[in-house]
């Protein structure tokens, strides 16, 4: 499967609470969550972002809390991937149990610019950045993972075991 | 064959084979699951859209309504309706309503419903704090929840460990919050990411629970999948009179592997601040004491136990709060609540013109109860600084144990509390 979008770039240790503030999180309305993906990381982020765009990061991208809210709103905002250095462990389970698909790859960080245009594809994990004709290859998904992404998420993946068993 | 850790040891007796080392994938049975008002919501639409008709086990699920509760809005109030009705359709026991509801990670413990050697998943992140007790206990997100629902069971990478080993004897007004907060800024909030971070060592050994609770509540904070202690005579002081079900008492093997072991003398800890916007900025509270602040929350997961409530107390007696200061004190469940005012400690924080609310999450998660404005800056007993975490996104949160916090309420700055209490 391969896509692609412009790279939105952010740092370090970007938080639960700047991906989604819990002051938002009486609803869990994707469409309403997605209008205020990374405000308080960059509040002009909701409106300016477009269908496909990939969010670039640095390392620790979705420490904090465990709400889900934070993988509902960025993939409701459009966001077709999220690569950073590396992920926080919660926010990791829950992409892929959302089936919003995410990637560590280190030697990317720092050499892309905000706006670059990325193609990825996520059966192989090779990232290419046109806009500087650059390629880089992410850390393959692990093997139960995959199985997971290819279910349709966990619930599906579930559904399938039992199904199975009984 | 290396002998186990403490997390590899609860986790092996809860899979199918008996097996769980380090880096194994394991299918683990959950002995008690939650979520709370903002995660259960997605968890039981989830479950009822996968058709689910049946909870694993009612017994070992629990609802509670803490973060934005009593209701702070009509949409707050809607998502505490679905637990409710829920909780009402499938005859669980465990639903908490107002007056009976608590902090979460203080009312499980409190109830007996968690448990040593038990594995606990809840959908938020601090369920790490059963660590205390030496429960595999881990924060997940509302599908995992959803799917331990429908089956009791959750899917695990069996964790590497990192030992930290505190020597010495703690100063006066040092705790286990201090402790957390030093690790943290030795090793960054991603120092253990993914890792079982195992606390052990002489300080650890005659730290109350209350100090215990505080610490393993902030292992997240270090990106740890769980943070442990190794039960002991004092936890089963404090388990014996609350279990609700059997439980077993686990200890790594002096032989089990850890991926790092540090060892730390904390004789000399200064009490300690985390300065704006991550947890891992670690100054000593003698470093921050040019700071005003305008606000002062003793109270959450982290630190609104008894004993936090107690310290608070012993500093804030026969004193006033600053009058530039608003200082917000959150006992953490009504059994904290009922002592506390037994005690006359409400009694001290009214006559020192501190506001005394119900139990609640509210302002740590910048929910209800002490939202901040734009320049405003608070410090707070609880367990994030993040950028807008108290409220709006130029305010600023400074964490530190409950000491520090009320001796600061008092001088209206960040203050040790020997300032107060030598005058």
């Amino acid at each position: 499967m391969k896509i692609s979008g412009r790279a939105w770039i952010f740092g370090n240790d970007v938080d639960t609470d700047a991906i989604i503030p819990a002051r938002y999180l009486n609803t869990s309305d994707e469409n309403e969550l997605a209008k205020h993906c990374m405000e308080d990381a960059d509040p002009t982020f909701a409106s300016s972002v477009q269908s496909g765009d990939i969010i670039v990061a640095g390392k620790n991208f979705g420490c904090g809390s465990s709400r889900e809210h934070a993988p509902i709103a960025i993939k409701a905002a459009g966001v077709s991937c999220v690569i950073a250095e590396s992920f926080a462990r919660i926010f990791y389970r829950n992409a892929f149990n959302m089936g919003l698909p995410i990637l560590e790859c280190p030697e990317l960080i720092g050499e892309v610019q905000q706006g670059d245009m990325l193609s990825v594809d996520l059966s192989t994990g090779i990232i290419e950045n046109k806009s500087s004709s650059k390629t880089y290859h992410a850390k393959p998904i692990p093997l139960f993972m995959q199985e997971l992404v290819q279910a349709g998420g966990l619930i599906p993946y579930i559904k399938k075991k039992m199904n199975n068993r009984s | 064959m290396s002998g186990q850790t403490l997390a590899e040891k609860i986790l092996s007796t809860h899979t199918d084979n008996g097996v769980a080392r380090a880096g194994d994938l394991v299918e683990a049975r959950v002995d008690f699951a939650f979520g709370n008002d903002v995660t259960a919501p997605i968890a039981i639409k989830t479950f009822k859209e996968a058709g689910a008709k049946k909870i694993f086990d009612p017994l070992r699920l629990a609802l509670i309504p803490d973060h934005f509760t009593p209701n702070k809005d009509i949409a707050s109030a809607n998502q505490v309706k679905v637990l409710r009705d829920f909780a009402r359709e499938f005859g669980l026991p465990y639903f908490f309503e107002i007056g009976r509801v608590g902090i979460e990670h203080a009312l499980l413990p409190e109830q007996g419903l968690v448990l040593p050697g038990d594995v606990v998943v809840g959908a938020d992140s601090h369920t790490c704090t059963y660590g205390a007790l030496g429960a595999f206990a881990t924060g997940v997100g509302s599908t995992d929840l959803a799917a331990v629902m429908m089956t009791g069971r959750v899917w695990f990478r069996v964790p590497e460990s990192i030992k930290f080993v505190f020597k010495g004897e703690l100063p006066r007004w040092v705790g286990g919050k201090d402790l957390i907060l030093y690790t943290i800024g030795q090793i960054g909030v991603d120092g253990a990411r993914y890792k079982a971070m195992e606390f052990d060592g002489e300080v650890i050994k005659s730290l109350s629970m209350a100090d215990r609770f505080s610490l393993c509540n902030m292992a997240i904070e270090a990106g740890a999948k769980v943070g442990l202690i190794a039960p002991d005579a004092i936890t089963e002081e404090y388990v014996k009179q609350r279990a609700q079900r059997p439980y077993r008492f686990y200890q790594s093997d002096p032989d089990a592997r850890y991926e790092k072991i540090y060892e730390w003398d904390v004789s000399s800890l200064e009490p300690l601040v985390a300065f704006p916007h991550l947890p891992e900025n670690i100054h000593s509270v003698s470093e921050a004491t040019n700071i005003d602040i305008d606000q002062v929350v003793i109270g959450s997961c982290t630190n609104g136990r008894l004993e936090d409530l107690r310290i608070a107390a012993e500093i804030l007696k026969g004193k006033k709060v600053h009058p530039r200061v608003r200082c917000l004190i959150f006992p953490a469940t009504p059994t904290i609540y009922k002592q506390a005012m037994r005690e006359g400690l409400f009694e001290i924080f009214t006559e020192a013109e501190a506001v005394i609310s119900p139990p609640t999450c509210g302002p740590c998660l910048g929910g209800h109860m002490g939202i901040l404005a734009k320049g405003e800056r608070a410090l707070a007993t609880t367990n994030r600084n993040f950028v807008g975490r108290m409220g709006d996104p130029e305010s600023e949160v400074y964490l530190c144990n409950p000491a520090v916090a009320a001796a600061s309420a008092v001088l209206g700055r960040i203050a040790h509390p020997d300032e107060v209490m030598n005058e």
